[in-house]
């Protein structure tokens, strides 16, 4: 059983490698986005006093990469993925096998979960040797938001792939939610920037919580209580949902 | 000894009836068919018994692992476009205690390992499901359409695929609404229409019960009253061309319709030396089929 895991789980890294767009998507535009737009706009990497004196690519660019690149496989990636191998039977076929089609759900959560730890180190990683970007000042508690919120993030996929009727569907609802996500988050303009309403409504979204965790851990303090409570309550909501409600055929 | 048993099968969904009544058995290392029109039940039926469906009422007894020891190949069921013939094969090979070579599959299968499943055509696709359903070395094996949509080559290159599986002693049950692959693949076949079983029988039972009758059609000068005596021989019918028959060289259209040896019979009162253009037309299974399921529309 654990061989036949190894071997779907080995198996769906290759077919996810032989996905350009999603390769492109998740890892390589974010790094891509930091280290271009990092080096080429001369203000990112100035120190602004709106952000508290630390530059653009620092905590909050940095941040806001590291969330495209979740938010990107847990809205995209993960449940575009699923309902395809739902419509084409795949979940199906399995079931006739001594193995569960719950084992190829695990084995897709898990290379999404690899995906974003190797983006995520990228991204730390080139940031910190091309822009000098500083490691994260709490590695600990970026390692427990960065958990955290990816778990949340990949439930709200789940959820998506449990209630999309199509492929397309789960496509156009994905990239739809994706981008008032990712404004939320501060994505465009910084949560710092936000209006006090917008800051206040961008703390319960799951990508705000998450990707204020991320600064905070990075700039080396402690993640709020608030958004760590947010975001369990969102993993927890979206997964009791998807749980219910996910069908395999 | 049966290996799989459907006693009163019913199955519906909602106030949908999908199947009514079904009940067959089937025999270990025979191939039997289930043939019906589209929608007569026959996919439902199988599901239940792959244990992809819960009958309504019913009882199916499978005398194997349904997991470890049935394969299944289903009806739309595709697989990733970017996986490779060879990459698939080992994947569902890796999932049961005692794999088949899914090398020696592929080659026998006809199939290219390196592959990718979007550049198979049809019949490749059918075939390395074929080859994904046997990979666990299954002792029985459930087919579900297989040769639908195929173009006539791949159908036949299927159907050998099939006959082989059976020299393996692997029990086959055969999804179908051709009548040709039943005729060259199946030991026993269950009619089924509108949810309940027609018949169970052999290819040859099932055209003996729709009459199994022979007709022989030929042009002849000869008299031919004498056959009418023959025991083999039921009606003799002459074509009433209004002497034009002789006068074209023809001679008149002769059907003499019968059973048993019915053309050595005739052929022993009038040489068929004297007659042109003799044929015989038999009873087949597309009129069995037709006979045993009424022309209903469904």
């Amino acid at each position: 059983m654990t061989k036949a895991f190894g071997k779907l789980a080995a198996v769906e890294a290759r077919l996810f490698l032989r996905e350009p767009l999603a390769v492109f998507f998740a890892i390589v535009l974010p790094v891509g986005l930091l280290l271009g737009l990092g080096t080429t706009i001369p203000g990112f990497r100035d120190a602004d006093p709106s952000l508290g004196g630390q530059r653009f690519v620092d905590a909050p660019f940095t941040a806001m990469m590291v969330l495209l690149s979740i938010v990107t496989l847990g809205l995209s990636v993960l449940p575009a993925g699923l309902v395809l191998y739902r419509e084409r039977g795949v979940l199906r076929r399995l079931s006739t096998t001594p193995v569960r089609p719950s084992a190829l759900l695990s084995a897709q959560l898990l290379i999404n979960v690899v995906v974003a730890v190797v983006a995520t180190t990228l991204t730390l990683v080139l940031g910190h040797l091309v822009l000098d970007v500083p490691l994260p000042g709490s590695p600990w508690a970026f390692a427990a938001v960065f958990v955290l919120g990816t778990v949340t993030i990949l439930a709200i996929g789940l959820l998506l792939a449990a209630v999309a009727p199509s492929s397309r569907v789960v496509q156009g609802v994905g990239s739809t939610l994706m981008f008032p996500l990712l404004f939320l988050a501060g994505m465009w303009l910084p949560r710092p920037l936000m209006p006090e309403l917008l800051r206040r409504i961008s703390d319960f979204t799951p990508t705000g919580a998450f990707g204020q965790g991320l600064m905070d851990a990075l700039g080396g303090q402690a993640p709020q209580p608030l958004h760590l409570a947010v975001l369990a309550g969102w993993a927890l909501a979206a997964g009791a949902a998807a749980a219910r409600l996910f069908r395999w055929h | 000894m049966a290996i799989i048993t459907v006693d009163h099968l019913r199955k519906t969904y909602g106030t949908r009836v999908a199947v009514e009544d079904v009940s067959f058995s089937v025999e270990e290392g025979e191939i039997f068919g289930i043939v019906g029109r589209n929608g007569a039940g026959k996919t439902t039926t199988v599901e239940c018994v792959a244990g992809l469906r819960t009958p309504t009422s019913g009882t199916i007894t499978v005398e194997a692992d349904l997991k470890e020891q049935v394969g299944v190949q289903l009806q739309e069921c595709t697989l990733p476009d970017k996986i490779r013939v060879g990459e698939a094969l080992a994947l569902y090979a890796s999932f049961y205690s005692r794999p088949a070579d899914w090398r020696a599959l592929a080659e026998e299968a006809g199939l290219d390992p390196r592959a990718p499943f979007a550049k198979l055509s049809g019949g490749q696709r059918q075939r390395l499901s074929v080859a994904l359903a046997l990979v666990g070395s299954p002792r029985v094996a459930i087919l579900d359409e297989l040769t639908t949509g195929l173009d006539p080559r791949a159908r036949r290159e299927t159907w050998d695929l099939v006959a082989r599986i059976k020299e393996r002693g692997v029990t086959v049950l055969l999804v179908t609404h051709f009548m040709e692959e039943v005729e060259r693949l199946c030991d026993r076949v269950a009619v089924i229409s509108r949810g309940r079983v027609r018949a169970v029988d052999t290819p040859a039972g099932l055209i003996a019960r729709a009459g199994g009758e022979q007709r022989l059609v030929f042009h002849t000068d000869e008299p031919v009253d004498a056959l009418r005596s023959l025991p083999e021989v039921a009606s003799v019918t002459v074509a009433d061309r209004g002497g034009a028959g002789t006068a074209d060289g023809h001679g008149a259209e002769v059907v003499v319709t019968g059973t048993g040896d019915l053309l050595s019979a005739v052929a022993a009162v009038l040489p068929p030396s004297r007659t042109r253009g003799l044929r015989m037309e038999r009873t087949t299974l597309d009129d069995a089929f037709l006979v045993l399921t009424g022309t209903e529309e469904s």
